[in-house]
């Protein structure tokens, strides 16, 4: 019973904090793009427009939701729902620490027992192989989405977006088997924990430093088929705005258009998130903690706490005078607290783990301001004579090394 | 808790079933099968075959219904004209069902009912030991039908190809 | 609501097998659009690979996993050269129904 009531709370965060995380992740999107352009992106609601996701949901939700009428009414329906299903249940199977371990809280009438909860909801044995059959799933979404609207732009927006997607998938499995030929174990658990430790005391023992150049190229395969899977420049042709006109989600508004967007930047996070556990190292620090790695965050949440205030001093708008100096005490409550080795210990892997997925899903945004997209005869001629036989040969010669040693 | 399970699955994989054969458009009896494919990766699990549950997802339901999926979009398969009312499907469905009902109790007859399904009994479903069974006793099949794909890649793409004249 | 047993009884996964495949069969032989008697073949394969893995249950080896993965493998082969087959006959003939489809009878 205990269990059951762990497990929804545990379901119940993580839901919560993943679709804040995907609303978040468009501001930093939009900020990140609009610095690379030379322009400074959204500053008006809230200090440095951290309100604008809150704004963009609001008026999502209130936006009038039509049906076109030529459209086939059960699939139109199903497709957003399909697309955003399918994107959310890998969460399920990613860790993001170690172990959560709460006292047991006796004060008056509330009894609450010692809890030890893995920070995962469930660890499945093979934890990969079900995050590849999920996002394989996800290509129903796209496909429906173009065939039902009955509209001959989104028809070939729709196919082209799931044909790439099926493409990809399989460089993708290919980069995905190299390094499970080391780790020995298909669980993410089992795969961090082959991560722990250091080579010769102070380099980290992340699947990109084992078994040197060949992972590494894993990983660079896995990146460029995860851009690929989730439709992101530079391989966005089907859905970018002006091709195709929008591709497959043209004739969808409002909030189911807001779906098949949050289907996408989930699937980007937890593409992120298995790079981060399958390559870099899960929730390892990169340096050992004799050397201080567990004040680094301190550090870097200190510096933006000065750094709020020195944009107190010349801020966008007059209510920032008042607003970021708030902010910028909170990220130095913040790192106080991250001083208490008591608090820091269950928290500190976390911050490693979500600083790595920001890394990727840094690069991911980095990208798309700076690459043009490929055209599709381009994108299918890459997956299918480049990167295919580049993955096979790299599982062949990973296989080599692991059976030689 | 195991039975409760078995019977949702077991629900969902009839009715997805039984509406692959009863709709008329291609798409909807498509979806269909995928939906009979996912219940029954769910049964595979609650079997204890963990790795065939997952090749069932990426495999069955990922990849070669995608394909179907696509194929009906391409060739914009309409709904199926109203056939001609022949006898034999009248007399068609009594007799399936008759059949269906003799196998049924053929094996109720057979299997005792003490031997119970529980999961988490077998573990010898997981991939570790799928891989050790297909790679050693099982590997003369594994690289014939490795060979078979190729040719069937080989066969598709002459097949479905565009004429050069 | 009757009691459900503890354990599922064998019997029950292989009826449900039973169930899958004649229904198969009744897809095969009654629909008249050739790509839906296509994924009928695949619903009757499903059933039979439920099937296996109920059997190698109950003698509780893995050979029974492996049978259905080679099914699997051997639909997959089957569905990409029968569907390009279709692809072929819907481009010469502009039709997908079987009883159109009968220029070798007679």
């Amino acid at each position: 019973m205990a269990f059951l009531i762990v497990t929804i709370v545990k379901a119940a965060v993580v839901a919560f904090v993943l679709l804040t995380a995907l609303a978040y992740l468009q501001w930093l999107e939009r900020k990140v793009l609009a610095h690379i352009q030379l322009r400074v992106g959204p500053r008006r609601v809230g200090p440095h427009g951290l309100l604008q996701p809150l704004a963009d949901v609001i008026k999502l939700i209130t936006k009038e939701d039509m049906m076109p009428s030529h459209v086939n009414k059960v699939f139109w329906f199903l497709a957003p729902f399909i697309a955003v299903v399918f994107a959310l249940i890998p969460i399920a199977v990613i860790p993001f620490g170690t172990e959560l371990r709460l006292p047991a809280i006796n004060l008056g009438p509330v009894h609450i027992p010692a809890i030890r909860t893995a920070m995962q909801l469930t660890d499945i044995n093979f934890g990969v192989l079900f995050i590849l059959g999920i996002s394989g799933l996800g290509v129903y979404g796209v496909a429906l989405a173009g065939w039902s609207s009955n509209n001959k732009y989104s028809l070939l927006g729709g196919l082209r977006s799931s044909a790439q997607m099926i493409s990809y998938e399989l460089p993708m499995a290919l980069a995905i088997a190299a390094p499970l030929l080391v780790l020995n174990t298909l669980s993410f658990r089992g795969i961090v924990d082959a991560q722990s430790g250091f080579f010769f005391g102070f380099l980290p023992k992340w699947t990109i430093f084992q078994v040197f150049p060949l992972n590494i190229i894993s990983f660079i395969l896995f990146i460029i088929a995860a851009f690929a899977e989730t439709n992101r420049v530079p391989f966005d042709l089907p859905e970018a705005e002006n091709e195709l006109v929008a591709g497959f989600h043209t004739e969808y508004g409002s909030m189911k258009f807001a779906s098949f967007f949050m289907a996408e930047y989930c699937n980007m996070v937890t593409v992120s998130c298995v790079a981060t556990l399958l390559f870099l190292g899960g929730w390892h620090p990169p340096f050992p903690a004799a050397y201080g790695s567990s004040y680094l965050p301190s550090l870097v949440m200190a510096g933006a706490g000065v750094l709020c205030f020195l944009h107190a001093a010349s801020p966008a708008r007059p209510l920032d005078r008042l607003t970021l100096p708030v902010v910028g005490i909170a990220f130095i409550a913040l790192a106080g607290i991250f001083l208490i080795p008591a608090v820091a210990l269950p928290l500190m892997p976390i911050i490693w783990f979500t600083a790595k997925a920001l890394v990727i899903l840094f690069v991911y945004i980095w990208i798309r301001g700076t690459l043009p997209r490929f055209r599709y005869d381009q994108l299918m001629r890459f997956a299918w004579t480049f990167m295919f036989p580049i993955a096979v040969v790299n599982l062949f010669l990973t296989g080599l090394v692991v059976a030689l040693s | 808790m195991d039975a409760l399970l078995f019977m949702i699955f077991a629900a969902i994989a009839v009715v997805c079933g039984i509406s692959l054969v009863v709709q008329t458009h291609p798409i909807s009896s498509a979806l269909s099968l995928v939906g009979v494919m996912g219940a029954l990766a769910a049964l595979y699990l609650l079997l204890g075959g963990e790795f065939i549950a997952a090749a069932q997802l990426v495999v069955y339901a990922g990849a070669i219904m995608v394909l179907f999926v696509f194929v009906i979009m391409l060739l914009n398969a309409g709904t199926e004209h109203k056939g001609r009312r022949t006898w034999a499907k009248y007399a068609g469905a009594p007799l399936l069902l008759v059949l269906l009902g003799l196998i049924a109790i053929g094996i109720t007859h057979h299997l005792p009912a003490s031997e119970g399904v529980m999961f988490g009994q077998f573990t010898k479903g997981t991939p570790l030991e799928f891989g050790r069974a297909l790679f050693t006793t099982y590997l003369l099949p594994f690289e014939v039908t490795s060979v078979l794909i190729l040719i069937a890649i080989l066969g598709a793409i002459v097949l479905a190809r565009k004429e050069i004249d | 609501m009757p009691a459900l047993p503890s354990s599922v009884p064998l019997s029950w996964y292989l009826t449900l097998s039973a169930i899958l495949f004649v229904l198969g069969i009744a897809g095969f032989l009654f629909r008249r659009n050739i790509i839906t008697v296509f994924m009928s073949i695949e619903l009757m394969l499903n059933a039979v690979n439920l099937s296996f893995i109920t059997f190698s249950y109950k003698l509780k080896q893995v050979d029974g996993h492996i049978f259905s993965f080679f099914v699997m493998v051997v639909a997959a082969a089957e569905a990409a050269v029968g569907l390009a087959i279709i692809l072929t006959v819907f481009k010469n003939r502009q039709t997908l129904e079987i009883d159109e489809l009968s220029s070798l009878k007679n």
